[in-house]
């Protein structure tokens, strides 16, 4: 679904991702970590051209979409993405938030849209809040509708990119419940994260990244249980 | 003594406002200074958005077109821009003074203007922009139903303050002829050889008008912050 093949980036001088190759299967679950500056972020951002690709290669069903040629938006329309920040539209209700893009891109009409938006407000257990505006809501809640949010494209893989950070430790559990629900629906997804106990439980593959390379790749149980490389072990031994 | 400082006042107003009709040449400056300021709004606004994304696009040649109007107009006094226009660009068309002098004025706030939509855009966070392109917007949809929305919040402020500069800005127009009402001040103060008066009959108008303004951009700005539930 994802393949990365020698993915470099550079910021100016400094290289932060130094050679990726990483292939990602549809309903993989797909947890990141490793230290900050590890480039686990970028890497992510790189996977929907968020950031431009120095180097390499990423096709998505195939498709380079770092090739000029190839429409970005489009294939952004197939992968939802969740930011740290939430990121929500403040100027925006909820459902507004939720319905923008499928009907500014035709996918769907606005009725159809709303009706769309109020399931998945039930999913996340927000449908109360649909006429409100980001403002009025608690973090936990804001990350639930931006999940809402992504999923209203109907994307076929999701990235979310340390989605519980910025909440406060009673917010995060809400989140990750609704991703694990997202998780065993089969959604594809890639997830860079600072939860350990949540890669072991919900991951079907642990990625450690550290310096801009993929150190150890493996099950959460190789990864968490028996691992290989010095550094993840080290780095393992600092956060479990 | 009162008695004579009043009949003394009476007169001069007299003299300056009622004798020869001389408030009707006020009352046509005010009518002169509303529409060139009317028309530099609009097209300030105009060239000023313009502009701005000329400032922010990626594209080498648009930036170079922006820096250069921002530094030339930024850098010359509104005075030779004015004569500039009157008496070069448009010295050989039919057009009515007041609208040249609005062009003019248009073209020399938009520089101003452009800073400040610059700025304000600018100042909505990066995040959000990324947001709407990670659904699969682009970048037009992007900058029209997600960053300018929010941006106008930020720049209505400094944008009223624009136009409050403008207004008296125009009192220049005198220079090619216009008689706002400044000029119209002026020419009552040449007539009747009283300076007081007149003088202060012009910054009393000036003063109404930017009141009046001020109230208005006032309850326009809180009626934008009511939708922002904080």
């Amino acid at each position: 679904m994802i393949k990365v093949h020698n993915l470099h980036k550079q910021f100016g001088e400094l290289e932060v991702l130094k050679g990726i190759d990483e292939h990602i299967t549809q309903g993989e679950v797909v947890a990141i970590i490793g230290p900050s500056g590890s480039g686990k972020s970028t890497f992510l951002r790189c996977l929907n051209l968020l950031e431009s690709v120095t180097e390499g290669e990423v096709l998505v069903d195939d498709e380079p979409i770092n090739d000029p040629k190839v429409d970005v938006n489009r294939i952004r329309q197939k992968m939802g993405m969740v930011f740290q920040q939430f990121n929500l539209f403040p100027h925006l209700t909820i459902m507004e938030n939720i319905t923008l893009a499928p009907v500014l891109l035709k996918k769907m009409t606005k009725p159809e849209a709303i009706e769309r938006g109020m399931e998945l407000l039930k999913r996340v257990n927000l449908a109360e809040k649909a006429d409100a505006y980001p403002a009025q809501l608690s973090g936990g809640q804001k990350q639930r509708v931006a999940i809402a949010r992504a999923l209203a494209m109907d994307p076929e893989i999701m990235l979310f990119d340390e989605p519980t950070s910025a909440l406060d430790p009673e917010m995060v559990g809400e989140v990750l419940d609704v991703m694990k629900d997202l998780a065993k629906s089969g959604m594809t997804m890639v997830i860079v994260t600072h939860e350990m106990g949540f890669a072991r439980e919900v991951a079907s593959r642990v990625l450690f990244m550290d310096q801009g390379i993929v150190m150890e790749s493996g099950t959460p149980e190789q990864i968490f249980g028996n691992p290989q490389n010095e550094r993840t072990k080290n780095f393992l031994s600092k956060v479990l | 003594m009162t008695w004579m400082y009043a009949t003394a006042f009476a007169n001069t107003f007299h003299n300056c406002f009622i004798k020869e009709d001389r408030y009707k040449l006020l009352l046509g400056g005010i009518g002169v200074t509303l529409k060139v300021s009317l028309i530099a709004v609009a097209l300030g606004v105009l060239i000023g958005f313009l502009i701005a994304l000329c400032n922010l696009s990626h594209s080498k040649i648009l930036k170079t077109i922006g820096g250069i109007y921002t530094d030339v107009i930024r850098g010359t006094p509104s005075v030779t821009q004015l004569m500039l226009i009157y008496f070069v660009v448009f010295a050989s068309v039919q057009i009515p003074k007041w609208i040249i002098a609005g062009i003019a004025f248009g073209i020399n706030s938009g520089a101003y203007v452009s800073e400040i939509i610059r700025a304000g855009i600018l100042s909505v966070d990066k995040g959000q922009t990324e947001a709407g392109r990670s659904l699969g917007l682009n970048a037009y949809q992007t900058m029209t139903r997600i960053v300018i929305p929010q941006a106008v919040k930020n720049i209505f402020p400094a944008l009223c303050n624009e136009f409050i500069v403008l207004v008296k800005e125009t009192a220049i127009v005198g220079y090619v002829g216009l008689v706002d009402i400044q000029k119209a001040g002026d020419f009552i103060k040449s007539a009747t050889f009283e300076a007081f008066m007149p003088l202060f009959a012009t910054a009393i108008i000036y003063y109404t008008i930017i009141k009046l303004l001020t109230l208005v951009f006032k309850q326009l700005e809180t009626r934008m912050r009511k939708s922002e539930i904080r």
